[in-house]
């Protein structure tokens, strides 16, 4: 062997020890150059890996490493110069890459190690807000509940569903073991178990309630925190292994109608409440946490509302059932009322009936006895039999008048008289009277009023004559003078009707009449008292004079019907005494009804010769008699006994038509309206008379509103039909009768 | 009995059914409308009153025996009732007619069966009064004589 430059070993080769070392350096160039592929694989595969180019140096790294390696299998023998070379320059390049390599870890790894950080921070972070999004959930489902609850116990007006749902509904939420309401008693010292959850404990149980233990519940209107050991939450059997859960307990305002104002919203200043005791699970480890406790605020708080609207709806309905009673109370009240009434009216109808045909007899007989031959004691006790019966046909007959008119049923009956006749005549009536008792009856009537008048001539003179009478009563002597005018358009000088102002119109005018006496005179203080029904002056004198006290009551009302006023003056007694009235009159002459009365029919015909009269009435008998009527005057009957009969019949050739109005009702009304329709011109229309058993305003009202021309009472006389028939074919009317 | 008697008989029968109240002013209207052209016009009219209020009693009485009565269809019976009676005159039992009107405003069924009652008396008193006095005057016609009238 030549001179070589290898480097020869230190000591002899092994074969051995170097078999080892080229296998393993084989493998670990196999290992070298296997990395940066493994790299390379796992880079691509992952998305993101922001140092690549490091990858690339460590990669250049590993790969020279390894070739340096591989090339060192062929030094194990011998080997030439090149190779040699290529040794040297791999491991020239591998101390470069390698040195940078170096270099740039140490930028790098820091950076590296940061990202880690990050991600722990990052995690941690994930689970706080996991555990907050935890909280918020469970607060959100309890706010669910708590609506829930709310809407259950407000859609009930039942106080004890509405406590029952609550304790059921909060015991389910919240899981509790055991819910409890302790209510006032009426006594208001103690508070009564009402309700439980679970009635592991008797209802009844009662607890004083100045405990301080309540006391402070009641002060604070949050839930609050209480021993398990207090008295109001021992429910539960004490047994020995229990650790009793939590209780908490809150107050629940019993609220009335009164603690709610318009401005204010209820402030807890209502003395009154209840306590609900709740209490978790024992042996549960669970706390109450905030969230709950304001869960248990708030139903309280609804709960209260809730309670309020009941007790609310429960005196409304107490209230309402008190006015039904009372309505009932009423209604039978009135009920009875009337029937009082009917009988009344009953007894009335009888009486006017029964009492005045009596009276009559006895009237007229003894006025007949008095004409015969008598002796002068038959004379006197006929005269007074004469005078007291009548003094008691006028009791009755004031009676009677006076319950009518306080029914309302009396009516005026209007007519056309001859106003200073009426006065003359009481003059007359009260001349001798007065004469004997040596009183001077003067009578004044104005120059300006008129001579006719229309009104009620029967009622004015009762009442003219019933005050003058009194006048005459009253004086022993003296003088009574009655004076007559117009009334001007002042206010009277009564202290009862200040604002009665008496206005004159076209139609109408105002009588003033005044009657003074110089007689006994009146107290001041009994003047109200005057026209009061019985009332009657009751000093010394008085009581010889007869009479019933009537007579004042029933001319008020005749004057308050004529729409006038009545009062009476005096200064005192002994001072004689002024009474006045004024009432309203139809000015004669100026109103649509033809004055009648003066002038009256210039002839009645006696006969109708050929007269065409058609009639209904649908009551056979009565019928009969109207026709047997007509027909004695000559009139040529046609007889129909319904309306419509009587419309189909009816033609011009009728001068007359009488219909029975009976109960047909507004048949009639209509039949007479359908006859002026069918008959359009008034020349050839017959003249419509209604004829009815019964005659009041609204009959006479309807019947000359549909266009009939007069209203007959029936029973009708012979001579009535005779003086009806003429005026109706003379006049073309009736007069209202 | 000669006919003066008879005729001075019927005068006091007529005055005293006058005067108990069973005939009033009405009854002597209808008279006066008798005369040759129409000479049983009292009798057909009083016939004819018999008729109609025998009809109308038992369908009164008929009405308030149902079990439901129908108080509107009474009243107008009586309606009826009390215009005829008021026609010819018949004045009791017209009066028993308004109490019965009364009773049937109530509808009281008690005070209506007891006014039926009342309407049946009058009714066969005054019928029976009638009769005896058109028995009267057919006696003293058959005799001769004639009805004098009451003034």
């Amino acid at each position: 062997m030549d001179y070589c430059n290898c480097i020869e070993p230190q000591w002899p080769a092994d074969e051995l020890l170097m078999k080892f070392q080229f296998i393993s350096d084989f493998f670990i160039a196999l290992a070298y150059f296997s990395i940066p592929l493994e790299l390379i694989y796992f880079v691509k595969k992952s998305a993101l890996f922001p140092y690549r180019w490091v990858l690339v140096q460590f990669g250049a790294f590993i790969v020279l490493c390894g070739a340096t390696h591989l090339i060192n299998l062929w030094t194990f023998s011998t080997h030439s110069r090149t190779v040699e070379v290529v040794i040297t320059t791999a491991k020239v390049l591998t101390a470069a890459v390698s040195c940078a390599t170096a270099l740039m870890l140490v930028h790098i790894i820091p950076d590296l190690l940061s990202v880690k950080t990050r991600e722990l921070f990052l995690k941690n972070k994930a689970a706080q807000l996991d555990h907050e999004m935890g909280l918020i959930r469970t607060q959100e489902e309890t706010g669910r509940h708590v609506r829930m609850l709310t809407h259950e116990i407000r859609s009930t007006l039942d106080r004890h569903t509405i406590l029952k749902t609550t304790l059921i509904e909060l015991g389910r939420t919240l899981a509790l073991e055991e819910c409890a309401l302790w209510m006032p008693t009426r006594t208001g010292l103690e508070l009564q178990l009402s309700y439980t959850l679970h009635h592991q404990n008797p209802v009844g149980f009662t607890v004083p309630i100045h405990l301080p233990v309540i006391n402070q519940v009641f002060s604070s209107d949050r839930a609050v925190k209480i021993s398990p050991n207090s008295p109001v939450a021992k429910l539960r059997p004490t047994g020995g292994k229990y650790i009793p859960g939590e209780v908490v307990a809150v107050r629940v305002p019993l609220l009335h109608l009164s603690n709610f104002q318009i401005y204010d919203w209820p402030e807890h200043s209502t003395k009154c409440y209840a306590l609900m005791i709740l209490m978790l699970p024992s042996d549960s480890a669970r706390h109450w946490h905030v969230h709950e406790l304001e869960l248990v605020q708030v139903v309280a708080d609804q709960v209260a509302v809730a309670l309020s609207h009941a007790a609310i709806l429960e005196e409304s309905m107490k209230a309402r059932e008190m006015l039904m009673e009372q309505n009932v109370a009423l209604d039978l009240a009135r009920r009875e009322a009337e029937t009082a009434i009917r009988a009344r009216n009953d007894f009335l109808a009888v009486m006017n009936h029964e009492m005045r045909n009596p009276m009559h007899a006895i009237i007229a007989l003894s006025s007949l006895l008095q004409e015969t031959e008598l002796t002068p004691e038959q004379r006197l006790m006929v005269e007074t039999v004469l005078k007291s019966s009548n003094l008691l046909a006028t009791l009755i007959n004031d009676v009677l008048d006076l319950s009518r008119l306080e029914d309302g049923s009396l009516e005026l009956d209007l007519v056309t008289f001859n106003l200073h006749a009426v006065f003359k005549e009481v003059v007359q009536l009260i001349k001798p009277i007065a004469s004997v008792k040596k009183l001077l009856v003067t009578l004044t009537l104005a120059s300006d009023l008129p001579e006719h008048a229309i009104g009620d001539e029967k009622r004015l003179m009762q009442t003219i004559l019933s005050i003058v009478g009194n006048a005459v009563k009253f004086s022993k002597e003296g003088s009574i003078s009655i004076a007559a005018c117009i009334a001007k358009s002042e206010p009277l000088q009564d202290a009862q009707a200040p604002y009665f102002f008496p206005v004159p119109s076209d139609t109408h005018f105002y009588l003033r009449v005044q009657v003074k006496d110089s007689g006994l005179g009146l107290n001041p203080q009994d003047i109200p008292k005057l026209f009061n029904k019985f009332v009657q002056n009751q000093s010394v004198e008085n009581r010889n004079c007869g009479g019933t006290g009537l007579g004042l009551a029933i001319c008020k009302r005749f004057v308050n019907l004529m729409e006038g006023q009545i009062w009476i003056e005096s200064e005192g007694l002994g001072k004689g005494c002024t009474a006045s009235f004024v009432v309203k009159l139809g000015i004669a002459g100026h109103s649509n009804e033809p004055d009648l009365c003066v002038e009256p029919l210039n002839r009645v015909q006696t006969n109708f010769p050929g007269l065409k009269v058609l009639l209904m009435d649908d009551n056979g008998v009565s019928r009969m008699v109207t026709k047997g009527l007509l027909m004695h005057l000559g009139c040529d009957v046609t007889v129909t006994s319904s309306t419509d009969e009587c419309f189909q019949v009816v033609s011009p050739e009728y001068k007359v038509v009488f219909i029975e109005i009976g109960t047909s009702g507004t048949g009639v009304y209509e039949v007479a309206r359908a006859i002026r329709e069918k008959i359009p011109t008034r020349h050839w229309r017959p003249l419509i008379v209604a004829l009815t058993g019964n005659i009041n305003r609204a009959t006479k009202d309807n019947c000359f509103r549909v266009g009939m021309k007069g209203v007959l009472l029936k029973p009708i006389s012979l001579g009535k039909m005779r003086s009806v028939l003429s005026e109706l074919l003379e006049r073309g009317t009736l007069h209202e009768s | 009995m000669d006919v003066s008697q008879m005729q001075r008989q019927l005068v006091d029968y007529t005055a005293s059914l006058f005067r108990e109240g069973f005939l009033d002013d009405q009854f002597t209207q209808l008279q006066q409308l008798q005369d040759e052209s129409n000479p049983d016009f009292v009798i057909e009219v009083v016939s004819l009153f018999f008729e109609d209020s025998e009809r109308l009693v038992n369908d009164l009485g008929r009405a308030l025996n149902q079990p439901i009565v129908d108080f509107k269809k009474v009243d107008a019976h009586v309606h009826q009732l009390k215009g005829s009676s008021s026609s010819i005159g018949a004045e009791r039992v017209k009066n028993s007619c308004i109490a019965f009107r009364n009773f049937c405003e109530e509808q009281n069924t008690e005070g209506c069966l007891r006014c039926l009652q009342q309407v049946k008396q009058e009714y066969f008193l005054v019928k029976n009064k009638l009769e005896s006095l058109f028995r009267l005057e057919q006696q003293i016609l058959a005799a001769g004589g004639s009805i004098p009238l009451v003034e």
